[in-house]
């Protein structure tokens, strides 16, 4: 039997073998991808990202025990970052939700950002369809600890949570481009610290700015401990109904249309690079490219347009 | 295919005495592996099923209560059940000469004691790159 039939079957082991292929660029992933695809498009994706240390692991694991409660089946995919220096990685997002490691109705696999810079994984949004593919009903995908400009997973989600944590600076950061952008649900986590309500009321007011003239369409804020629990049921009953009112509004189905098109400037993008490169036969060419630059006899554009053009001339002859 | 070694440290029963398996964490991620780290107090069945869904190469585990003899064979025997015995497993922790043939014979194919070096830690995993880049 075909792996892709295995994980259309939810075959843990075929779910499991499948993202590491993904992960490694195995010569039959883009196959494999392709076969499952028809099984894609069911489950719910939910992104929740944040600062390092706001507590996005525990209130994954809170979340995932409301959406068990429920009955859903949850894949939860939990990025952490590779070093830059040895490529290795220490996974630890798993261990705030190792409760349900023996639950058969949630799956959760670590993956390291292997030197993507948007805050998930280049492998992520793959390893989002074999969850989907294999019948998860819930998708979590767990950013690594970002900063402001790491928001690629709001092109893999129907719905962002952007978890905050007082202590991190004053309403001027809050108006900034970036993360603070991306979020459908701010969530302000470790709620029982002094500063938290602060931080609600900054949120409250760049909120209020942005939709001055909508305010039916503002953010939902709210605040949570998700170490106590505290909050929690709220939350997921906010998600809902935000879940509602975005597919109901048309948003979300605008989403996953745009997801598609994202996906696919991806791919050909990838392979127009490599394409070119294979023709151009770059990395042989590069050395003495360079030492027409260093020397000054070229300049950088002059030289690649002149190459492509002679690449394409050639190609077009043929 | 670039094949990157993963491997799960774990410390099964409940002693809480995790400073040994980040220590060991911590080299292997800067000698290049990824490593899925569970934390303490995990049942055997717990780690062999995060072994399956983390489709790790090696499971390392640590303890130091003195349950190596009953812990370590049961993840094991759980790997077996979960049809991944494919995966290999080492351990480490305060763990007597004389239980070491016994650990080895259930299945433990490498035991490291206090004061082990990193290198040979590292050693034995590049012993075996072959071996689980086939698969």
């Amino acid at each position: 039997m075909s792996l892709a039939r295995n994980i259309i079957q939810g075959d843990i082991r075929a779910i499991a073998r499948a993202m590491t292929w993904i992960e490694n660029e195995h010569e039959a992933k883009e196959q494999l991808i392709d076969e499952i695809f028809p099984d894609c498009g069911r489950a719910t994706v939910w992104g929740i990202t944040g600062p390092p240390g706001a507590g996005k692991s525990t209130l994954t694991d809170q979340l995932i025990t409301r959406e068990r409660r429920q009955g859903r089946k949850v894949g939860i995919i939990a990025v952490d970052p590779s070093s830059p220096f040895s490529g290795g990685a220490i996974l630890g997002d798993r261990l705030r939700m190792q409760q349900h490691a023996t639950d058969d109705g949630v799956f959760i696999r670590s993956m390291a950002s292997r030197g993507h810079l948007g805050g998930v994984a280049g492998s992520t949004g793959d390893a989002v369809k074999v969850l989907d593919a294999a019948g998860f009903d819930t998708i979590i995908v767990e950013t690594i600890g970002v900063g402001q400009t790491e928001i690629e997973v709001m092109g893999m989600a129907d719905i962002v949570l952007l978890v905050l944590v007082p202590g991190l600076g004053d309403e001027i950061q809050a108006l900034k481009a970036g993360v603070m952008e991306i979020g459908d649900l701010f969530v302000i986590n470790k709620a029982d610290r002094d500063d938290a309500g602060k931080i609600k009321a900054e949120v409250e007011y760049v909120l209020g700015l942005k939709y001055a003239e909508n305010m039916a369409a503002k953010n939902p804020v709210l605040m949570v401990s998700a170490l106590t629990g505290q909050g929690i049921d709220d939350l997921h009953h906010s998600l809902y109904s935000y879940l509602n009112l975005i597919r109901s509004s048309g948003t979300l189905e605008q989403r996953r249309r745009d997801r598609l098109a994202g996906e696919l400037r991806t791919i050909a993008a990838a392979k127009i690079e490599a394409l070119v490169h294979y023709h151009l036969d770059f990395e042989d060419r590069l050395d003495s490219w360079v030492e027409m630059l260093y020397s000054r006899k070229e300049s950088p554009y002059g030289l690649m347009n002149g190459r492509i053009e002679s690449l394409i001339k050639e190609l077009t002859d043929k | 295919m670039a094949k990157k070694i993963r491997i799960l440290i774990g410390k099964p029963g409940l002693d809480g005495h995790d400073r040994g398996a980040k220590y060991i964490a911590r080299a292997l991620k800067d000698a290049g592996y990824e490593v899925v780290y569970t934390g303490i107090r995990q049942s055997p069945e717990a780690i062999a099923r995060t072994a399956v869904q983390e489709d790790v190469d090696f499971v390392g585990l640590s303890l130091l209560s003195g349950a190596h003899n009953e812990l370590f064979p049961e993840v094991i025997r759980q790997l077996k059940q979960e049809k991944a015995d494919d995966i290999i497993v080492f351990g480490g922790g305060v763990i007597p000469d004389d239980d070491i043939p016994g650990l080895t014979a259930a299945g433990i194919e490498a035991v490291f004691t206090p004061g082990t070096p990193i290198k040979d830690v590292i050693a034995f995993i590049e012993a075996n790159r072959e071996r689980v880049e086939s698969k």
